[in-house]
C-alpha cells in the first residue's frame, strides 16, 4: 500500500523519548477497579443520585474486539485503560470527570449515520458498518494533551481523516472542515440540562483548516485499546488531532462538512480570549488563568506519581506539524 | 442528656465526619483507587470540603439567634478549625502534587493567576483566624480579636470568587454557592452596615 503516512518511526521516535522522561514513577501496572469515593461523592449532586434511585437495570456499552495493523506498543507508558475510559471530558453527558462513563452507558450508537457534505465533489453517508469496514484501521499511539494541563498516552485505532476526505473529493472552494457531534438530547442528559452540560450550546461543533485536516496525523478513530470505542470516549467515530488540545478531538460525529470559512468551534464561543480556533498545544502561550508550560501525564502510580513534565510545542508533533503555521504568529492565533 | 454531653456528641461526630473523609480521602488517592486523576480529586474534595465547612460555620449564629440553640455556639470554632484544615491540605495539595514542588511555578500561578491570587488571599486570612482561634490569644487581643475576625466575611467573598473563577464553564454550582454567601451575609447586614458606618465616622 502507498499511504502516504510518511515516516511513523519518525513519530514514534519522538514518542519514545517523552516517555522516557517520563519513566521517573512507578511501573508497576496495578489495573484496580476504580473507586468513586470522594470528590464525586459529595460534589456531583445530580446524576449519581438519579442512578441509584433509578428502577431501571443498570446497561453497560458494550465494545468488540478491532482487526487492525498494530503499533508497537512495548516501549511507550501507556495510560492504563481503565484510567482512559474513567476520565473523560464529554459534557453531553456531565461536566464532572467521571460522569461520562457513569451516564453514557446506554448510549446507542448503532444505527448510526454519518454524513461528509458541503463543499465536494461527492457526498458521502457512513453507517455503522461502514465506519468499521470502509477504510484500513491502524493502530496509532499518541499522547493527548488536554487544555486544563494533564495527558495521557492512548493507543488510538482508526484511519486518517485524509482517506474519507480523498474520497470525498473537497471542491477548489474548500478551505476549512467542520464537524459536529450528535444532538440527541434524549440520549444526551447535558444537551437536556444547562446544569448538567456545563452550560454549552449544543451540538458540539468544531473545525479544522483543510491542510490540518488531511494531514496524515489527523485521525479518524473508532476504537482504543484493540476494541471499538467506549460511549464516554466518543463512540462511535470521534477525531483525534495529537497536536491541538483535547477539546478539537470531537466526539461522537454526525458531521464533516467541507466550507469555505472558519467554522464556529464551541469553546472559542464559549471564551474566545482563553480558547482559539487552532488550539495547538504551545508552552509559550498560557491559558489565561493557568501555565500551558507543563502538564501532568497520567499513567498509574497515586498521589505521589512524579508526573509533571514540560510540555513541547505541537505537543511533540513540532517536525510533523509545525511547517502548516510556518509565517503565523502562534501568540495571536492560539 | 446534659448539656457537656450533648457537645461533646458534637464534636465527636465532626471530627469524625470530617477528620474521616479527609483520612479516606488521601488513603484512596495514594493507592491510585480515587479516579484517573487523584490529584485533581483531592484538590477539588478539599477545596469545596474548606468551602462547606467555612459555611457550616458561620451558619451557627443566625441558628442561634433564630432558634436559640446556643449549644451550637460550642462547636463554631471547631468547624471554621477544620475549614482552615481542608484549606491547608488545598494548598499543600497543590504545592506537593499539582505542581509537584516546583517552586517557581508555584509563586508564579499564585501571583499571575488571578483566581488563584484570590483564593490564597482567602488563605492567609483563614490561617490569621485559625491562629488567634485559641483561647490565650484571643484574650489577650481583646476587642480587636473581633475586628480580625470580622475578616471572615472577606475570606467568604474571595472563596466564592476562587471558586466561580476556576471553573471552565460550569458556572451554576459556583453560582449557587455564591447565592448562599450573599445570604449569609444579608443576615448579617445589621452589624456589617454598622461597622461600615462606624467607620466613615
Amino acid at each position: 500500500m502507498t499511504k502516504n503516512i510518511g515516516q511513523p518511526a519518525s513519530w514514534q521516535l519522538a514518542e519514545n523519548q517523552v516517555t522516557d522522561e517520563a519513566v521517573y514513577h512507578s511501573r508497576r501496572t496495578l489495573l484496580k477497579k476504580l473507586g468513586f469515593i470522594g470528590a464525586g461523592t459529595l460534589l456531583s449532586t445530580n446524576t449519581q443520585a438519579i442512578d441509584w434511585f433509578s428502577s431501571k437495570k443498570p446497561q453497560v456499552f458494550n465494545t468488540s474486539p478491532l482487526t487492525f495493523k498494530a503499533a508497537d506498543t512495548s516501549k511507550q507508558t501507556l495510560t492504563p485503560e481503565s484510567k482512559v475510559t474513567s476520565h473523560n471530558n464529554f459534557y453531553e453527558f456531565g461536566t464532572g470527570k467521571s460522569d461520562p462513563v457513569k451516564n453514557a452507558q446506554s448510549f446507542n450508537v448503532d444505527p448510526w449515520k454519518l454524513s461528509i457534505t458541503g463543499l465536494v465533489e461527492q457526498p458521502i453517508t457512513l453507517d455503522y458498518d461502514d465506519l468499521f469496514k470502509r477504510f484500513t484501521l491502524e493502530e496509532r499511539i499518541y499522547r493527548l494533551r488536554c487544555v486544563e494541563a494533564w495527558s495521557m498516552v492512548i493507543p488510538w485505532i482508526g484511519f486518517p481523516l485524509a482517506d474519507i476526505l480523498k474520497q470525498a473529493k473537497p471542491l477548489s472552494k474548500a478551505k476549512y472542515v467542520a464537524f459536529e457531534t450528535l444532538y440527541d438530547p434524549k440520549q444526551m442528559p447535558g444537551q437536556n440540562s444547562r446544569r448538567i452540560g456545563g452550560g454549552i450550546d449544543y451540538p458540539y461543533v468544531e473545525g479544522l483548516r483543510l491542510d490540518e485536516a488531511t494531514h496524515p496525523l489527523t485521525l479518524m478513530s473508532v476504537g482504543l485499546y484493540g476494541k471499538t470505542l467506549p460511549a464516554q470516549n466518543g463512540a462511535p467515530i470521534r477525531l483525534v488531532v495529537p497536536w491541538k488540545y483535547g477539546f478539537k478531538s470531537i466526539k461522537s460525529i454526525v458531521s464533516i462538512k467541507l466550507v469555505d470559512k472558519m467554522p464556529p468551534t464551541t469553546w472559542n464561543i464559549l471564551a474566545p480570549h482563553e480558547y482559539g480556533f487552532y488550539a495547538n498545544v504551545n508552552p509559550e502561550v498560557d491559558h489565561p488563568r493557568w501555565s500551558q508550560a507543563s502538564e501532568r501525564r497520567i499513567t498509574t502510580g497515586g498521589l505521589f506519581a512524579r508526573n509533571r513534565i514540560d510540555t513541547l510545542p505541537f505537543n511533540g508533533y513540532a517536525e510533523q506539524v509545525a511547517h502548516l503555521y510556518k509565517n503565523m504568529d502562534l501568540t495571536k492565533y492560539f | 442528656m446534659s448539656k457537656a454531653h450533648t457537645i461533646f456528641l458534637l464534636k465527636t461526630v465532626i471530627h469524625l465526619l470530617s477528620a474521616g473523609l479527609l483520612a479516606n480521602l488521601y488513603y484512596q488517592a495514594i493507592v491510585d483507587q480515587l479516579g484517573a486523576d487523584p490529584v485533581e480529586a483531592v484538590l477539588h474534595f478539599t477545596g469545596i470540603g474548606a468551602f462547606n465547612l467555612l459555611l457550616l460555620s458561620l451558619t451557627v449564629s443566625p441558628l442561634v439567634k433564630c432558634f436559640k440553640w446556643q449549644i451550637l455556639m460550642k462547636v463554631r470554632r471547631l468547624l471554621g478549625l477544620y475549614s482552615f484544615t481542608y484549606a491547608l491540605c488545598h494548598v499543600l495539595s497543590f504545592l506537593a502534587f499539582e505542581v509537584q514542588f516546583n517552586w517557581t511555578l508555584f509563586i508564579d500561578e499564585v501571583i499571575e493567576r488571578p483566581y488563584i491570587t484570590v483564593g490564597m488571599s482567602a488563605f492567609v486570612i483563614l490561617f490569621a483566624l485559625a491562629v488567634t482561634s485559641i483561647s490565650r490569644l484571643k484574650k489577650q487581643l481583646g476587642r480587636h480579636w473581633q475586628l480580625l475576625h470580622n475578616w471572615v466575611y472577606l475570606a467568604l467573598l474571595l472563596i466564592a470568587l476562587h471558586f466561580y473563577w476556576s471553573v471552565k464553564s460550569e458556572v451554576i454550582e459556583p453560582s449557587i454557592y455564591v447565592l448562599i454567601c450573599l445570604v449569609l451575609l444579608w443576615l448579617r447586614k445589621k452589624k456589617l452596615t454598622r461597622r461600615f458606618t462606624r467607620r466613615v465616622h
